[in-house]
């Protein structure tokens, strides 16, 4: 064990994984939290708290996270490296350890000028990867990124993304090797509606053993309605969404887009779940929290289990 | 070379009419840089002491504007050669880089000197009329390890560990004029067979060489009187 939170000895024990993923508010509300920890509670194996995602200014994944775990789940602290510094980075990882949370997801972050502060000076000081490479070493060599000793070393079980639809194809695989041989822990991947082109992505990683070293998380999300997934298909980047997934949310009839997004995303996690290598999934129903219960239970994810630590 | 671009004539006034006094105005271009990217040349200079003379002339402000070049205003030798001209102005609108701007006022205290454009980066011009930046000035060149293309000033987040989940079509995902300078650096290794290379993990970059190790100054002995 790594640092023994409760995602690790799922994952550990062999039994299919289940993430969710909480966006925190654009104030300083601490009840948004608990009603979204709420929806996830009893549904997931541990929650993301997003880090500023699309670099708009909300609460701090760490005290979105802090708070989940006061309602009972396990959190991961979601880190990016756009708005801290090898500095702020370290010291943010001592503060979660310290206060019990275990699980980090290591990111180099959106853009700032993809958000609601584009004029800000975005730091990028190291990129996810030496980050990677940096938490483990405070963990393992119990040494900061200078070399100097940490005398109490946080107990971390390090996560890291990976987009199997960015270009250049060829090197996906390469960049998740990087990121395993920096210390990545388990991967979320981005969110797959290409699941051929996944499940290719993943004979790459079969063929390099990397399933073996590394948990791989397959990143799923529903879709509410025709016009989300024409936007993501057209506007977001790094997003792989075929034709029949936005015929299919097209066709819904009058009334019943969320049953059939609920439905596709169940669909693409039984699929998923057939690929060898496929340590779990990653539901990321932000700002519609209330879906994950329900793609859990469709997708036969219930109950989800309880180890002893 | 220091790529720059001219300010918006509104802006140039707004200075200008910010300080009292102006009757005479010494627009100054420079003959390096500047003038190859079309910002501060002759010809701009021409330009922008036109477009002054016709706007100050409608809101009925009399401002004589006398047009002058240098060969590198970066240098002191050649300020020193307009400095008479400098002298008998009561503000220069330099077009020359920031560097220029700020050697004019070192040789020439009293002087009010404003910026005529904005320096921009160091880079080139790729096709008329398109200029891209190329070099970040960071202090600690590794375009040997990156094939010739440099990471640090066209990764839009300076991986070094690139191409980032954001690189679609080789473009980045910042904005689609931008080239995914980590696919050039993928297909010159691929090209060459050397894609091996990518695996490995590039540590954490040393900043104290670009600006963030304070401001920087570089010097050598046998230059040195």
């Amino acid at each position: 064990m790594k640092a023994g939170s409760n995602l690790e000895r799922v994952l550990g024990s062999g039994i299919f994984a289940v993430t969710g993923e909480l966006g925190p508010p654009q104030s300083a509300a601490p009840e948004v939290i608990r009603e979204k920890s709420r929806l996830l509670k009893g549904n997931v194996d541990a929650f993301n708290a997003t880090d500023g995602q699309t670099a708009i200014v909300r609460m701090a994944s760490w005290a979105a996270c802090l708070i989940g775990m006061q309602e009972g789940l396990e959190p991961t602290v979601q880190m990016t490296c756009r708005d801290r510094n090898r500095l702020a980075l370290q010291m943010d990882i001592l503060g979660i350890a310290a206060l019990g949370m275990k699980n980090i997801l290591c990111l180099t972050g959106d853009h700032q000028s993809f958000g609601n502060h584009p004029q800000a000076k975005g730091v990028f000081d190291i990129d996810s990867i030496q980050f990677i490479q940096m938490a483990k070493n405070m963990r393992d060599e119990k040494k900061f990124q200078c070399g100097d000793e940490i005398s109490v070393a946080p107990s971390l079980f390090i996560g890291a993304a990976e987009n199997p639809f960015a270009d250049p194809f060829d090197f996906r695989v390469t960049r998740l090797a990087k990121k395993v041989a920096a210390g990545a822990d388990f991967i979320q991947t981005q969110i797959i509606y290409n699941v051929d082109k996944f499940a290719r992505w993943m004979e790459e990683v079969r063929a390099r053993g990397l399933h073996k070293d590394v948990y791989i998380l397959a990143g799923v999300a529903p879709i509410k309605s025709a016009g989300a997934a024409r936007y993501m298909k057209t506007k977001v980047p790094g997003m792989d969404v075929p034709d029949e997934v936005v015929e299919r949310m097209a066709g819904a009839p009058k009334g019943e887009a969320r049953r059939v997004g609920i439905d596709l995303c169940v669909d693409i996690i039984n699929q998923v779940r057939q690929i060898e290598g496929v340590a779990g999934v990653h539901i990321m129903a932000i700002e519609w929290e209330e879906a994950v219960a329900e793609i859990c239970e469709k997708a036969g994810l219930l109950p989800r289990p309880k180890l002893s630590a | 070379m220091i790529i720059a671009e001219r300010k918006p004539l509104n802006e140039i006034l707004d200075m200008i009419q910010g300080v009292e006094g102006i009757k005479e105005l010494l627009v100054v271009g420079c003959r390096e840089c500047v003038t190859v990217c079309f910002a501060g040349g002759e010809k701009e200079v021409a330009e922008v002491a036109s477009a002054l003379r016709i706007a100050l002339n409608k809101e009925g402000r009399k401002i004589e504007i006398e047009e002058e070049m240098t060969q590198r205003t970066c240098e002191n030798e050649f300020v020193d050669a307009i400095s008479e001209k400098i002298k008998g102005s009561d503000a220069v609108l330099s077009l020359a880089c920031g560097v220029g701007v700020q050697t004019i006022v070192e040789r020439l205290p009293e002087a009010t000197v404003f910026p005529g454009v904005n320096t921009t980066f160091y880079g080139r011009p790729t096709e008329p009329g398109i200029w891209n930046e190329y070099c970040a000035g960071c202090g600690n060149c590794i375009l040997h390890l990156t094939e010739g293309i440099c990471p640090i000033a066209r990764c839009s987040k300076n991986l070094l560990n690139g191409p980032c989940g954001g690189s679609q079509g080789g473009k980045c995902e910042v904005d689609p004029n931008i080239d995914c300078a980590w696919q050039l650096i993928y297909d010159r290794l691929k090209a060459k067979g050397k894609l091996r290379n990518l695996e490995e993990i590039m540590p954490p970059k040393d900043w104290s060489t670009a600006s963030y190790g304070g401001v920087r100054r570089t010097s050598r002995q046998d230059a040195q009187k």
